[in-house]
């Protein structure tokens, strides 16, 4: 056997090992999905408190062909995802400045410590039912939440990494000729960048969260208040259905920022970096 | 009395790059104590001379580098830098750092160019003087990179080439080959005597290792440990051109090896002793 015969084996062991992952993962599915339809049919399990894949796949079918009862199905989800990306570009910016100015200053950084804790501490979803008080039913309550949401997280990785921007760094920038300014916008914003880019994923999880339970709390329109609706009208299979839809819109998001991020950062972050700590 | 202090310098601008005149430094360490890391040290560094520091590890060194970039003021005695008392950071004056300095956002090429842009130069001229300087390190090809995707030694080439492109005339080194394996460490001190000698800046080089402070520089100083103390100055009589991989095996090296290693040893004994 020469070298090209050994490439040509290993590569047939390699997609082989592919399709059997491949196709474990599909029987899986199958299986789950299968057990839950049949356990369902038999009366095991009482497809009023659980539905069954098929009711689940009806009732998406429905919405997407008839509608929701508040409207179209497409419009739900803008309207959830508006309200999210709202929040989470207005939280991660606040965050970003108050992280930068108060890690650069000491102390601020000092005197507002035990107010950031505190604030960290309260269970922040609670300001939802506020914000739907103060802001009425429309989007502004959702963004907000989301804001709030969003900010601590941002705030929290910027804050440490304008802290934590390496010593040497800063030294070295100063006596290559940068201004307090050009140390700023040179070094600290980068090296926090590294620290906020491993917290866009957790935060735009979070406005995600916030926008669907400020829709919970109150609202006209939105995912949130699909599953609200569904289920009061005690339909499992509506609220799975809903459930389905915003969990294609977090994977598609997800998608999606990493997609910006690799773009916009294309330096490697302080988790996958060279180590030197 | 004072007056005298301010105008030795003056007179000899061309003579002296550096001057350290009974310098002490304390400072408060995180556990709220006051250290001493320097006493009473005198050092001077001639007009395009290199000089290295030797001492222990955490001697105080690396501080008497910060006194002389303008980083921090001594606690008693005065230090002069290309004929003016320290006041702040200088744009004349260089830094390579132990560690990784570069900024890893950036790639090599805007690495490099950091420092005539951070001082206003027009950008064409601040990217042809990168290029140029990438070439003369010898990073040809890696312009492109970033840091992470470099070697060690290629890092620090591209370290060198931030520093030298401002053309410094006084270039501080603290330990910045200590990270290098060995054989890429003496390549490195070749390549930095080659760009220092088409230089005229004065070099003050601090490191722990005696070899690299000999193959080197004109003169040594040799320090002993905490608080940090003027154990002897040696001139270094090699001839340069230095091949550091050659000069390793002169016996006039050995000899140097030998005196500067009893220097040592005993500097070490201080801080040894209750």
């Amino acid at each position: 056997m020469n070298e090209d015969d050994l490439d040509r084996v290993a590569s047939r062991a390699l997609a082989r090992r592919r399709r059997l992952v491949i196709s474990l993962r599909v029987a899986i599915l199958v299986v789950v999905l299968g057990s839950w339809e049949i356990s369902g049919r038999t009366g095991l399990v009482d497809p009023f408190f659980f539905a069954m894949p098929s009711t689940i796949a009806a009732k998406l079918l429905e919405w997407i062909r008839e509608g929701t009862p508040q409207g179209s199905l497409l419009v739900q989800i803008a309207v959830t995802l508006e309200e999210t990306v709202l929040g989470f570009l207005i939280g991660s910016v606040l965050g970003v400045l108050c992280g930068i100015v108060l890690g650069r200053n000491r102390l601020l950084a000092d005197v507002f410590e035990i107010y950031i804790k505190v604030a960290n501490a309260v269970p922040r979803v609670v300001l939802g039912s506020i914000f739907v008080i103060a802001f009425g039913l429309g989007m502004a309550s959702k963004v907000a939440l989301a804001v709030v949401m969003v900010f601590f997280v941002v705030f929290a990785n910027a804050f440490q990494g304008v802290r934590e921007a390496d010593r040497a760094m800063i030294v070295n920038a100063r006596i290559l000729g940068a201004s307090p300014f050009q140390v700023v916008v040179s070094v600290l914003i980068p090296s926090a960048m590294m620290w906020i880019r491993a917290s866009l994923h957790v935060s735009f999880g979070f406005a995600l969260v916030a926008a669907v339970v400020g829709e919970f709390l109150g609202s006209r329109q939105g995912i949130g208040l699909l599953i609200a609706t569904e289920q009061g009208l005690f339909s499992a299979a509506g609220v799975f259905a809903a459930m389905i839809v915003l969990a294609a819109v977090a994977l598609s998001a997800d998608l999606l920022l990493t997609w910006i991020e690799h773009r916009l950062i294309p330096w490697p972050t302080r988790a996958s970096g060279d180590g030197d700590v | 009395m004072r007056l005298d202090r301010h105008a030795a310098p003056q007179g000899a601008v061309t003579e002296r790059a550096i001057e350290l005149i009974k310098v002490s430094q304390r400072f408060v360490t995180p556990e709220r104590r006051s250290r001493l890391a320097l006493r009473d040290v005198d050092l001077v560094v001639r007009r395009g001379e290199f000089v290295a520091l030797v001492g222990p590890t955490g001697c105080g060194k690396s501080t008497t580098l910060g006194l002389i970039a303008g980083l921090s003021r001594p606690s008693a005695g005065e230090v002069f830098a290309l004929g003016a008392k320290v006041a702040g950071i200088d744009p004349r004056i260089g830094f390579v750092f132990q560690t990784d300095a570069l900024f890893p956002w950036r790639t090599v090429l805007d690495n490099v160019a950091a420092g005539p842009r951070f001082r206003k130069m027009p950008e064409a001229r601040a990217l042809a003087d990168a290029r140029a300087w990438i070439a003369r390190v010898g990073l040809d090809g890696f312009a492109e990179h970033y840091p992470h995707q470099l070697s060690g030694g290629m890092r620090k080439r591209a370290a060198l080439a931030q520093t030298f492109i401002n053309e410094p005339e006084i270039l501080l080194m603290d330990e910045p080959f200590s990270a290098l394996d060995v054989q890429t460490r003496s390549v490195m001190q070749d390549e930095l005597l080659r760009l220092w000698s088409s230089s005229e800046a004065s070099v003050v080089f601090v490191t722990h290792d005696l070899e690299e402070a000999i193959g080197l520089a004109d003169r040594v100083y040799v320090l002993t440990a905490g608080p940090a103390t003027v154990k002897a100055v040696h001139e270094i009589d090699l001839p340069r051109p230095r091949k550091i991989s050659e000069v390793r095996y002169e016996p006039r090296f050995m000899e140097l090896s030998r005196l500067l290693w009893s220097d040592l040893r005993e500097g070490m004994r201080v801080e040894g002793s209750p």
